[in-house]
């Protein structure tokens, strides 16, 4: 019966989706976002993110030129099935072009296989695994804003040379967590620091009280956080409870947003050390961004670097298809040519692609400010290096992606 | 492995504060339990609106914790009588796993409702003045507010366990959960009394919210992974006395205390395997009456 | 048996009326899941708030056997659905000694105690899960990447399903469960070892639920935790009330509707868990029996 009409349903919505199919080189973009709409990673990329896509098309100026871009958005809820059925039925049906955003390492994986059977785009700015520009790497897909290894390896060295030279971890108890905490490790022992113990806590911890007395107990003078999402904030939120910065030992966050100290609070956030490649009061030109973006965002809020990514991708990949004249719809070729320009836009700087798919560009460390320091709301972060871009991420001869090796 | 007591006297602290939030919900499902027959999956989701309330309060009205701890428990278990007026009440005769899934299905709505408008990563709320610091108690240093959390529930769940146990009006309840018609002949309004219960029960779980507010983040999704800790506490207990709840949730944060200082990665399921053990050596659990 | 004729057909003539093929075999995996699901809780009067587990751990299984072994799919499928069939054995032989309220509450907490070992085993790549599984070949003939052959092999592992379960329920055995769901103390009177009962009906739910698990595996090609995740028990329980509990197609129907309601609602966004609480709470409220319950009773028949 219902399947009836279910089919009915289907049937309409497929007519319709067939009559918008485009031919090969045309001037026709459709553009999806794809990413965690209500869940836990909404605020850092979200809605924000569909914003940042609409102004990027905005700005590319291509609408002028007789180009036509469209924008959908879906919510893949984190689930690496819901979001492998949302982009699919995007390629097949409704045409999509170029899939970005995708947090959520599983899914953003799933999708990078799919694009790649699809010969489509992924410019991915949500996820953090550094898999998608090593063993998992793929001609389709190019990865911004951050991964795994530049947090890691940025917050481990930078900290480390100023002065935090011995380190306990709290680590999430699975393979995110520990590649995070291996890839920090390397980075502190290569810049003379040394790593004094760690404790594994598992996924979804609401106490955290007895990991932190062990890192108390360890007198490191830093005390990493391995983790993501709510187990960093609440480890955060605990550890000023404990007094552990006010007792002189340092926090690094290793996988933090600005959305996250703006749900701490500068109060419980104070003092801790976090790597970030975008913050919105960095130069004009992020400000400049970074305002009009927060006056079409419901919630008022300034754009996490995730969101910033998302923006900046598409701008590459306007200026790319502006320069090749038409939209080939055709995935590897357009990549293949986005690898070609060099990347430049006001949020993060001259930078490049590298064959791996993998964008390069400065990275920096931030100490959040104490409450005292801070000048209005989401005035968060105060300097303390800047990581060059060849430093700040996987240098190609230690990257294992396959693509390499011709 | 050497055992540094000192440690180790620690982490039993620490447990027992964890211990507090588990008996102080299971003891809200024990008595709703009790009295309606039926497992509140919304629990954690009540949990989560009470740590919601104290932070309205303060950011909207200006009313402070301490006020917070009075008047979230209230307003959120006047919620709750209104979710048994209005729907839990039409269930009274069924099968109980009905009511399992209403309010499996209220437990959504509540938290998804509370995700849209406050999306997840969550709201600060800080300690009250009056409870900040800490005390060097030789071998850890002590929180002032954990240590209040633990006494506090401590009070909360006797006085809870004399209301029930020791008072007229708890034997009316206890009376009614046996035998309602027979109390409803004394002339006792049998459902006022249903629906005061639920609310008391959920009133606790408000106020564990409360209580938890400035220790965790103030976070929608706060509530769900706990309720199934909070399960697994229950059939542990067994679900039979007041006493036994309470009594097995401060038992089950000292174990899982102990735990994260042997085993770390098993704290979490920790609680789940010793309900497993339990159940093969004792069916109805440690303190239950059989089914 | 028209009806199943009937569903048959329309299933089968699918991949013709250019309805996109991949949303029909996930709603089949699903259908097939629900339909297990339900012959433990609609038959045998268990609910089990734990099923994602067999889905899960039938999903890894069969995506480490194809990924890392090179297995072919049909010992893929195999390996997967012993698995789950394992896992069935062992909580079942815990879980079947409560009844009611807590062997729902003990289900939960055993699916949430298989949760965190998945998330810490290495072979599962914890959060990433696995990636990318080859559909291969089946029985070294169909290509399953083709998505036609794909369908209609995932039909066909439906269609057995459901078979079986249609054939348990009708058989002595299916008799049996459901006087024990009306009246355990009189079917023990009657001389019946109920908890043998409960408990194979226990591990054939749990098996079957697993070869859907091992079935999702070829159309999703990844296995992740967010089957093994508690949410996804809530899903299937919905899915099964809301086609009907205790009926024969109100679990297919249900999964049909859940996976549409999904798909259509994603331009929702945050309010799909709000819609899928209210449905919850208004199928409790309003209509117990689901919608191929009401139907059967509209129509007094069998449905």
């Amino acid at each position: 019966m219902s399947r009836k009409i279910a089919a009915l349903l289907l049937g309409s919505a497929m007519a319709f989706a067939v009559a918008g199919t485009a031919f090969a080189g045309d001037k026709v973009v459709k553009i999806g976002v794809l990413n965690d709409q209500s869940g836990l990673y909404a605020d850092l990329a979200g809605p924000g993110s569909v914003i940042a896509a609409q102004m990027a098309i905005e700005d590319s100026g291509l609408t002028k030129k007789g180009w036509k871009i469209d924008v959908i958005s879906g919510d893949h809820q984190n689930k690496p099935d819901v979001g492998v059925n949302i982009a699919r039925q995007w390629i097949d049906v409704d045409k999509v072009d170029v899939i970005a955003d995708v947090p959520t390492s599983s899914v953003a994986l799933a999708v990078n296989n799919l694009v790649k059977e699809k010969n489509s785009i992924l410019l991915d700015s949500g996820a953090g695994t550094s898999d998608l520009t090593n063993s998992q790497c793929s001609p389709n897909t190019i990865h911004w804003t951050y991964d795994t290894y530049m947090l890691a390896h940025g917050t481990g060295s930078a900290l480390t040379k100023s002065g935090g030279n011995t380190w306990f971890f709290l680590t999430a108890d699975y393979a995110f967590g520990a590649a995070l905490e291996r890839d920090t490790t390397n980075a502190v022992v290569a810049a003379g620091g040394k790593v004094v113990g760690g404790v594994k806590h598992p996924l979804n911890t609401s106490d955290f009280s007895s990991f932190l007395l062990q890192a108390q107990a360890s007198k490191a003078k830093v005390i990493g956080l391995a983790n993501a999402g709510g187990d960093t904030v609440n480890a955060i939120k605990q550890a000023s409870e404990f007094g552990i910065v006010s007792g002189g030992q340092k926090l690094a966050g290793l996988l933090m947003f600005i959305s996250d100290i703006h749900s701490l609070g500068l109060q419980t956030a104070k003092g801790l050390n976090l790597t970030a490649t975008f913050y919105w009061d960095h130069n004009d030109g992020t400000r400049a961004f970074s305002k009009r973006f927060q006056e079409r965002m419901k919630t008022k809020a300034m754009p996490t670097m995730v969101q910033a990514g998302v923006y900046s991708s598409l701008i590459h990949y306007f200026k790319t298809l502006d320069k090749l004249g038409e939209n080939p719809h055709d995935g590897a070729k357009v990549i293949a040519a986005m690898k070609e320009i060099p990347t430049d836009d006001p949020l993060f700087g001259k930078g490049k692609i590298e064959p791996n798919g993998r964008t390069i560009h400065d990275a920096y460390l931030f100490e959040v400010k104490s409450p005292s320091e801070s000048k209005g709301p989401w005035d968060y972060y105060k300097l303390v290096t800047t990581i060059p871009a060849d430093e700040a991420f996987t240098p190609l001869d230690k990257s294992t992606c396959p693509l390499l090796k011709k | 492995m050497s055992i540094n007591l000192q440690a180790l006297s620690a982490q039993l602290l620490v447990g027992l504060i964890n211990g507090s939030f588990y008996a102080l919900l299971s003891l809200g499902l024990a008595v709703i339990f009790g009295m309606l027959n039926i497992i509140n999956f919304a629990h954690g989701a009540l949990y989560m609106m009470g740590a919601f309330c104290a932070y309205f309060l303060l950011n909207g009205l200006g009313l402070n914790y301490w006020f917070a701890l009075i008047i979230a428990p209230v307003a959120v278990g006047i919620f709750g009588m209104i979710l048994e007026r209005t729907m839990l009440k039409w269930l009274t005769g069924l099968d109980h796993l009905y009511g399992l899934l209403l309010t499996f299905g209220l437990a959504l709505i509540i938290q998804g409702v509370f995700q849209n408008y406050f999306g997840s990563s969550g709201l600060p709320y800080a300690i009250p003045d009056q409870l900040r610091g800490g005390m060097n108690l030789g071998f850890m240093f002590l929180p002032i507010y954990r240590g209040w959390v633990v006494i506090f529930s401590l009070v909360v769940c006797l006085l809870t366990w004399y209301l029930i146990e020791r008072t007229r009006l708890g034997a009316y309840l206890r009376a009614a959960t046996e035998n309602p018609t027979l109390v409803r002949a004394f002339g006792i309004n049998v459902p006022r009394m249903i629906t005061l219960t639920y609310g008391l029960g959920v009133g606790l779980a408000a106020l564990a919210g409360v209580l938890s507010a400035p220790i965790n983040q103030v976070r929608p999704l706060m509530g769900t992974d706990l309720i199934i800790v909070v399960f697994a506490v229950v059939v542990i207990g067994g679900m039979g006395s007041i006493m036994g709840s309470i009594i097995t949730g401060f038992t089950l944060g000292i174990v899982e205390g102990l735990t994260k200082y042997f085993y770390p990665e098993a704290s979490n399921t920790v609680v789940f395997v010793l309900m497993v053990l339990v159940l093969l050596v004792k069916p109805a659990g440690l303190t239950g009456r059989a089914t | 048996m028209i009806a199943f004729v009937l569903m048959t057909v329309l299933l089968a003539i699918v991949p013709f009326t250019g309805i996109y093929p991949f949303f029909v075999m996930q709603g089949l995996c699903f259908a097939l899941l629900a339909c297990a699901f339900n012959l433990l809780v609609g038959y045998g009067g268990l609910l089990s708030f734990g099923h994602a587990m067999f889905l899960g751990t039938a999903g890894y299984f069969t995506a480490h056997a194809l990924k890392v072994w090179g297995l072919s799919p049909e010992l893929g499928i195999i390996f997967g659905t012993a698995g789950a069939a394992a896992l069935a054995v062992i909580t079942g032989l815990v879980a079947i000694r409560r009844l009611g309220i807590y062997f729902a509450m003990i289900t939960l907490a055993l699916s949430q105690l298989v949760y965190f070992i998945y998330l810490q085993t290495p072979f599962t790549h914890g959060e990433d899960g696995i990636q990318g599984i080859p559909q291969g070949k089946l029985f070294g003939i169909f290509d399953l990447s083709q998505p036609t052959t794909l369908y209609y092999v995932i039909l066909a592992g439906f269609l057995l399903g459901f078979l079986l379960i249609y054939r348990t329920i009708n058989s002595p055995f299916g008799e049996v469960l459901k006087a024990i769901r009306e009246n355990e103390p009189r079917a023990i009177s009657l001389g019946y070892k109920t908890d043998q009962y409960k408990f194979l009906a226990y591990v054939l739910s749990g098996t079957l639920a697993g070869l859907a698990g091992s079935l999702k595996v070829f159309v999703a090609q990844n296995a992740s935790l967010t089957d093994v995740h508690w949410s996804m028990s809530g899903e299937i329980v919905l899915m099964t009330l809301v086609g009907g509990l205790g009926t024969v197609f109100g679990p297919v129907v249900g999964a049909f509707v859940i996976i549409a309601m999904q798909q259509y609602l994603a331009g929702f966004g945050q309010w799909v868990t709000v819609i899928q609480g209210a449905v919850f709470v208004i199928c409790v409220l309003t209509f117990r029996r689901g919608i191929i319950g009401e139907l059967a009773h509209f129509f007094r028949r069998s449905l």
